[in-house]
């Protein structure tokens, strides 16, 4: 067979150049608006465009983005995490009650994001290893996290956190740049690599497209699954430490709500809310329109009921959208 | 014979009907008398099921007529086909799970009250009225279609058969998943069904029940029909003769290699449910046919060898050396591969392109020792094992499913072939592909057991089995009936006997 015969047939690697595919994606279309967003916000208000403001701007979407960056992951599997509001919950608790045992700012955030990490592998270890839909699980440890979160605080709230432990969610790390927005943006950088350039980036997305493919190629789905939840719980939990720091407290109402926001990211990002596909600079580009539009909304004094509207329906837009445009194409067709 | 000079009920003549690359029907023709059995015989692939398909309104033919009590009657869906009272009871019956026993039985045409809504008494009655006129008084008509074995699943089936009045009933291997007990009664209801003159069309692979149930018989052969007759008039041997045909001499590119030392051994291989006793080995430069029925169990023992379904006993030797299979992966490393005949489902990832199709299992060679991917080299590898295979494709990074099926399975055998392999294992590796790329596959194979591959073939078509094996293990019923050296004095008829559970000088 070494002997390639002359007629032997070559076989290009690709007729589209790269760079072609890459302006007709969906990540750039999300850039046109992102930028299109930030040109009205600067017409909607003289403040927009001072530095400062721009940096409070951040603040509203990086920890729900630092969420969606290994939702992200955990969508194109086939799977998905509704628990990771009440995970933060649960970890902010956690925190609040090491707190009350004197337990010190490093000590917080091991056990902020130790919690984060347990619930993952709880949510982990229901999927995969009892089988049973993502789904279920999640909106079931949903209820259960936010559930002790209500037990352990009732009414009351907890306070008192350390001058340093507020360095995480209020510090800056240079000028106006908060140590939230570069720790997102190196998350950003470290999920790109993970996705698009290893193995185990293939296999999530070889698992998201055909499991039982995957599994007959030799793919430890199962192993890469639990690994994906863990990462969710993990980044729920350095969510949870961020936000708690910024509010200074911690109530059992903490994030609620957000599992739907981080969602709406993940796939106004691109990423098939059937698995599959998707890409971690879509999620970015997406977390950036998230935040220009709910900032845009408060420069025009838009009530927060009207907000969680419009995040409904933006969610509901953008899963209809390619099924929509499929539709048209084999009508046409 | 007694047989009364009856006109048939149905008549099909002509009919034709052709997929993409395959011809599974040319013009054949088949009758169905009142109260007689016709046994349709054939290979796997002869077109029976198309046949019943066309018959039941699934798929509309290319070409000729079907008729019904002398008038030409189409078949637009399969509710026109039950209203001209055919009914088809299958393999696996599909009937609903979740409905009760007397919902089924009257689906579609339930006893309405003076409102218009659903007459439950009646309905209820009437159910239990008819599972008693066919000794089935056992089932209650509110049972949850669910909780019945797979012989009371054919009852109801039957049931519903007789609710409309069905003149012409399919039965589609209809006792593949029943015990002996469950066979002798539902014999007892076919006979009860002959007295009341229905016409049945009885599929099965097993000649014992031909020669105990039907009256007349039709055989099939690639799509064609090639004999009918009474089953009074014929022998076992002609019709595994009109089966088998003289196809078997097609060319196949199947070289002479020297078989070299024992790669494989399979010992005391024993599923729950699937298969037991199996023992085997395989040498370098073989390759071993597996022949038997569909359900003999030769997919799930491969299944279990590559890792996916886990043997209650047994061992695996590879080279002499206890191989533990925990999984697929394990499998992959030991040098033991498996291409699966569900093409679409587990071998290709459809969506995604043939290069990363291609070195998913060999993700570990071409990236860096710290898990990154390195494209050139994954491109690389691709083109290496595509041009080898002959692969045609606009680009490497086409998605799979756009490719032929033939295509397709180049992308699955390259995949494999890219990890080095040392066992491969093909699961009718030529199903459904044209017979250009049917060519391709075949030559291949020769190709790789030449360079010291051991291949094994699972194929149930006799030409291929013949045409590439050089030894030829039959299974029937989850264990190996016998195994054969495959020289120039094997008969395909034996390799049917075998496979059937015919003995020898039975006929």
């Amino acid at each position: 067979m070494t002997d390639v015969t002359p007629e032997a047939r070559h076989i290009p690697d690709r007729l589209d150049s790269p760079l072609r595919a890459a302006i007709l994606s969906w990540p750039a279309l999300l850039l046109v608006v992102a930028v299109g967003l930030f040109v009205a916000n600067s017409f909607l208000s003289p403040y927009f465009l001072s530095p400062w403001s721009l940096s409070d701007a951040t603040f509203n979407f990086t920890e729900k983005a630092i969420i969606a960056l290994a939702m992200a992951l955990l969508i194109i599997s086939g799977e998905i995490d509704l628990s990771v509001a009440a995970i933060i919950a649960l970890a902010s608790t956690m925190m609040g009650l090491a707190l009350q045992f004197g337990v010190g700012t490093p000590g917080l955030v091991v056990i902020g994001i130790l919690t984060g990490l347990f619930c993952g592998m709880f949510n982990g270890f229901l999927v995969t290893r009892l089988g049973l839909p993502s789904i279920v699980v999640t909106i079931g440890t949903m209820s259960f996290f936010r559930g002790i979160s209500f037990i352990v605080l009732g009414d009351q709230a907890f306070k008192g956190y350390p001058p340093a432990f507020g360095f995480f969610g209020q510090g800056y790390v240079w000028w106006v740049v908060s140590f939230e927005f570069v720790l997102f943006l190196v998350c950003a950088v470290l999920f790109y690599v993970l996705l698009h350039r290893t193995n185990f980036g293939r296999h999530v997305f070889v698992i998201g497209n055909n499991p039982m493919a995957a599994r007959f190629s030799g793919v430890r789905v199962e192993r890469v699954k639990f690994i994906l939840f863990c990462l969710t719980g993990l980044m729920s939990g350095i969510a949870a430490v961020l936000l708690t720091s910024r509010l200074a407290s911690t109530r059992p109402s903490i994030a609620l709500g957000w599992e739907l926001e981080v969602v709406t990211m993940v796939v106004l990002g691109g990423v098939s809310i059937l698995g599959g596909s998707g890409s971690i600079p879509g999620v970015v580009i997406a977390a950036f329109i998230m935040g220009l539009v709910t900032f845009g909304l408060g420069l025009l004094n838009v009530p927060g009921i009207v907000m969680s509207i419009f995040i409904g329906a933006l969610l509901i837009f953008v899963i209809a959208l390619p099924i929509v445009f499929r539709m048209i194409r084999e009508r046409r067709a | 014979m007694t047989l009364p000079m009856s006109k048939p009920i149905i008549t099909l003549s002509g009919i034709t009907k052709t997929f993409p690359g395959v011809r599974a029907l040319h013009k054949v023709a088949l009758e169905l008398y009142p109260g007689e059995v016709t046994a349709l015989i054939g290979e796997n692939g002869a077109g029976k099921s198309t046949l019943v398909k066309t018959m039941t309104g699934i798929y509309q033919p290319d070409e000729g007529e079907i008729a019904v009590n002398g008038e030409a009657v189409s078949l637009p869906s399969p509710h026109a086909a039950f209203q001209r009272g055919i009914t088809a009871i299958h393999q696996e019956t599909v009937l609903f799970d979740e409905m009760s026993v007397a919902e089924n039985i009257f689906l579609g045409h339930a006893p309405k009250t003076r409102f218009k809504t659903v007459d439950w008494r009646a309905m209820r009655d009437k159910a239990r009225e008819l599972l008693g006129e066919i000794g089935a008084g056992h089932i209650a008509p509110d049972e949850r279609l669910k909780d019945l074995s797979i012989a009371n699943k054919h009852l109801v089936a039957v049931a519903r058969a007789l609710s409309v009045d069905a003149d012409i009933v399919i039965m589609d291997e209809p006792t593949a998943a029943l015990s002996f007990k469950e066979i002798q009664d539902l014999f007892d209801l076919i006979d009860l069904l002959k007295k009341n003159g229905k016409a049945i069309l009885f599929i099965s692979h097993k000649f014992d029940e031909i020669y105990r149930i039907a009256d007349r018989y039709t055989v099939f052969r690639d799509g064609e029909m090639v004999g009918k007759g009474l089953i009074s008039d014929t022998s076992q041997d002609e019709i595994v003769r009109l089966m088998v045909g003289r196809s078997v001499d097609q060319v196949f590119p199947k070289t002479q290699v020297a078989i070299g030392e024992e790669i494989l051994k399979v010992s005391g291989y024993c599923h729950p449910t699937e298969f037991a006793d199996i023992d085997f080995s395989l040498h370098k430069g073989e390759i071993l046919g597996f022949y038997g029925l569909v359900g003999a169990g030769r997919s799930e023992v491969m299944q279990a060898l590559f890792g996916i379904t886990r043997p209650s006993k047994g061992a695996v030797r590879i080279s002499g050396e206890v191989a533990i299979i925990r999984g697929p992966a394990d499998a992959i490393e030991k040098g033991i591969v498996y291409v699966p005949e569900e093409r679409g489902k587990q071998g290709v990832v459809t969506d995604l392109p043939i290069v990363q199709n291609i070195s998913l299992p060999s993700l570990d060679r071409t990236s860096n020792r710290r898990g990154f991917l390195r494209l050139v080299e994954e491109f690389a590898l691709a083109r290496e094992y595509a041009t080898r295979l002959d692969l045609r494709a606009a680009s490497l990074s086409q998605h799979a499913g756009t490719l032929s099926g033939g295509n397709q399975q180049k992308v699955v055998i390259a995949k494999w072939l890219a990890t080095q392999p040392r066992v491969i294992i093909l699961d009718e590796p030529t199903k459904g592909i044209d017979i250009g790329s049917k060519a391709a596959v075949h030559a291949f194979m020769s190709e790789l057991a030449a360079q010291g591959l051991a291949v094994i073939m699972i194929s149930s078509e006799l030409p291929e089995i013949m045409g590439m094996s050089d030894r030829i293990v039959v299974m029937r019923e989850g264990r190996i009936a016998t195994v054969l050296d495959n020289n120039d004095d094997l008969k395909a008829e034996v390799l049917v006997r075998a496979a059937a559970g015919i003995t020898e000088k039975a006929a």
